[in-house]
């Protein structure tokens, strides 16, 4: 490292790396549904694509987690969207090309990707 | 990206009850199920939380896992990692909430904690750089190559009413003031990592889980005084301490932030380790700079002191490894910040070591001015087997007793000097109604008489010969008169002593003598020791009621003092018995007491 700029380079861009560490309660969590039916359906590839997409733009105060069946099983695979002080979005039957348009559109923009959504679907 | 952190306690306390098998299980057990690219493994350091090891947090979650057996990682994998059920059954009870867990920082261990010198231990890699920057590692340093004159970090350092961490409690800044007003030319930066209070164990879990803040603070104390060669004197006796530190110095270096031209700003500055072997005396500063010239470890007077005639006779600034891990912080959020922290003298947090019969043993690190209660009882978790508070132990054996009756006292530098004990390195010993008090004294002084250099006649004579007449009292020998004696022994010793070792032995002491004097009543005049712990005063007795002539007792005693017959009231022979205990543990009937 031959300057300040330098350190401060590498310092930003391993904030995103460890920042899953932060017990912050004000992160926006990303939850995916990794139970066997979710799992089948495909949530593997959802998860990676969320995970690289986060990573790539260097989103902070943004959590990818799993939980297991939520019950909506011909849905799967399933990935809801709590963000702090708002309801939860449920987005069904995704795939990771739409897995980028969410991080794209909801996460950065803060537009819910309505024709996703569970309520699109079951209409 | 990884989407999940798994953090497991790789500090000496988890490491010693298996962490390492934790580390292999769970690598293992992602390889089998495909996670590795997923789940990344970090080996940190002290969670702090030391009884309960050992220690996983599972990330984002923040799943806090206690006692994790290598058995259970296969659980985890599939059921938490895989399928993101987190495993209550392992989890730290005190998390288990109905719906969800509670986090870590509300637990009561941890949310009276204020983390500043432990902020990164448990929570980065220790043999990552990387981990350590992304949390703003050497911008400390970058920000005072670049935008502070050493005048400016000196003053800094000043404003922020930092002091020293390893016992005397000396300004930092003052001290690095007159280091820096020594007219140019070689000058030196040393660490004091030779902890060596038993009971204390915060700057092994420092160095042990952040040793990066070690180097940096070092670096921006050699340009705030104008050194550019440091040394870090740590015991061989932390392995996992030495090894890190080992990996960082070469990282550093790796990343251009010790060596030549640190930053591009023209600074050199560059830091080499010593072991020490384990000699309590090279804790002081003037046997440590000795003993990393070579020499043999013994301490020399003062004045001059170590800032005008250190190491080598050359300008040097010796702080203690805690010390350390507060400076880059008080560079970066600025002295106010840190002066916001404490009491009006002492400023900041003090981190303890928790040990001794309390719950929770562990490190814990409060501000200055917590009560004693707030950390016994709070943080602590109280005293097991429902027994009652006697006592506290701060400072080792340089330190005093803190009696129940003032509990209620903040602990700061001052306060501890006050009531005759002081603060030294940290470490904190709870003591219940069990403890002897005048064992106590005498088990510290049996730890300054073997550990005196020897060099003057004051510690090395004058702590023996209170030393014998401690054991004179607690075999039932001792008289009135010799508790006059020892006083004035004490004082003594503490005004004649050459350094802080024999300047300080006599406060244990001193302080039981203060507050547990009828202990030592006790002992002398009724020949009883009222804690039961003095062998020669107490004697096993069998009581005739509750006997019910099993012969268990005898067939344990190694000493064939226990004579009766079966379903006969059974007795012990004074004369013949050992007073080992071993008959008493074994009774079932609970027949058999100590008078």
């Amino acid at each position: 490292m031959k300057s300040l700029a330098e350190l401060q380079a590498l310092r930003d861009s391993m904030k995103g790396k460890i920042g899953v560490r932060d017990d912050a309660e004000g992160n926006t969590r990303v939850v995916i549904g990794m139970a066997t039916c979710g799992i089948a359906a495909g949530a593997r590839p959802v998860l990676a694509a969320f995970t690289e997409e986060v990573a790539k733009r260097n989103l902070q105060n943004v959590t990818i987690a799993q939980t297991g069946c939520i019950g909506i099983c011909q849905y799967e695979p399933v990935v809801e969207v709590y963000e702090p002080g708002k309801e939860k979005v449920t987005y069904v039957k995704m795939t990771p090309e739409m897995a980028v348009k969410v991080v794209n559109d909801h996460l950065v923009n803060g537009n819910v990707v309505a024709e996703y959504t569970i309520g699109a679907k079951t209409k | 990206m990884y989407r999940s952190h798994v953090l497991v306690c790789g500090g000496t306390g988890c490491t010693s009850s298996g962490s390492e098998r934790i580390v292999e299980a769970l690598e293992r057990e992602l390889q089998e199920n495909k996670l590795t690219e997923e789940i990344k493994v970090i080996k940190t350091g002290c969670f702090g939380l030391c009884a309960l090891g050992p220690i996983m947090i599972i990330y984002p979650e923040g799943a806090f896992y206690s006692m994790v057996k290598p058995e259970d990682i296969p659980e985890i994998v599939s059921e938490h990692l895989l399928k993101g059920r987190i495993v209550t059954r392992l989890l730290y009870q005190e998390t288990v909430q109905e719906d969800t867990i509670k986090s870590l920082n509300h637990t009561q261990f941890y949310a009276k904690q204020k983390r500043v010198a432990l902020k990164n231990c448990g929570v980065i890699d220790p043999e990552n750089i990387n981990e350590y920057i992304g949390l703003d590692g050497y911008m400390a340093l970058g920000k005072a190559l670049t935008e502070m004159t050493p005048d400016q970090v000196i003053q800094t350092i000043k404003d922020s009413g930092l002091r020293g961490r390893g016992g005397g409690g000396f300004p930092t800044g003052v001290k690095w003031s007159f280091a820096a007003a020594q007219p140019a030319g070689q000058k030196y930066v040393c660490c004091n990592a030779d902890e060596g209070d038993p009971g204390a164990f915060m700057d092994r879990s420092v160095l042990e889980g952040d040793p990066h803040v070690v180097l940096e603070a070092m670096a921006i104390a050699g340009y705030a005084i104008g050194a550019n060669q440091g040394f870090i004197y740590v015991r061989a006796e932390y392995p996992i301490a030495v090894k890190r530190l080992e990996i960082a110095i070469g990282q550093a270096r790796e990343n251009g932030l010790l060596g030549k031209n640190i930053l591009g700003t023209g600074f050199d500055f560059d830091i080499e380790l010593r072991l020490g072997a384990g000699a309590f005396v090279c804790g002081e500063e003037t046997a440590l700079m000795t003993s990393i010239e070579g020499h043999r470890g013994e301490p020399r007077p003062r004045p001059p002191f170590p800032a005008v005639k250190g190491l080598f006779d050359r300008p040097t600034v010796l702080n203690n490894v805690e010390t350390c891990a507060n400076i880059p912080q008080i560079i970066l959020k600025g002295a106010d910040w840190f002066a916001s922290m404490g009491t009006e003298k002492s400023k900041g947090t003090k981190v303890f070591a928790l040990g001794g019969k309390i719950h929770n043993t562990g490190l814990v690190e409060v501000p200055m001015g917590t009560t004693l209660r707030e950390i016994v009882e709070e943080i602590g978790g109280g005293i097991p087997n429902g027994k009652k508070f006697k006592a506290a132990q701060t400072g080792g054996p340089s330190g005093g007793c803190i009696p129940a009756s003032l509990i209620d006292i903040p602990v700061d530098y001052d306060n501890l000097i006050s009531i005759g004990s002081m603060m030294g390195s940290g470490g904190l010993i709870v003591m219940d109604e069990d403890t002897c008090m005048v064992d106590i004294a005498k088990f510290f002084l049996e730890f300054t008489v073997d550990e005196s250099c020897g060099k003057c006649t004051p510690c090395r004579i004058g702590t023996k010969r209170l030393l014998e007449m401690l054991d004179k009292i607690t075999k039932g020998k001792g008289t009135m008169e010799d508790l006059d004696k020892m006083e004035e022994l004490c004082y003594h010793i503490k005004a004649n002593s050459l350094c802080g070792l024999g300047q300080s032995a006599p406060n244990p002491v001193l302080s039981t003598l203060k507050y547990f004097r009828d202990e030592y009543v006790a002992h002398i005049v009724d020949k009883k020791c009222p804690a039961g712990v003095c062998k020669a005063l107490l004697s096993y007795v069998i009581d005739r009621e509750k006997c019910k002539g099993c012969t268990l007792c005898a067939r344990a005693c190694p000493a064939d003092a226990i004579s009766g017959t079966v379903k006969q009231p059974h007795v012990i022979d004074p004369a013949k018995c050992l007073k080992c205990g071993a008959c008493m543990e074994k009774c079932k009937f609970g027949a058999i007491y100590k008078k």
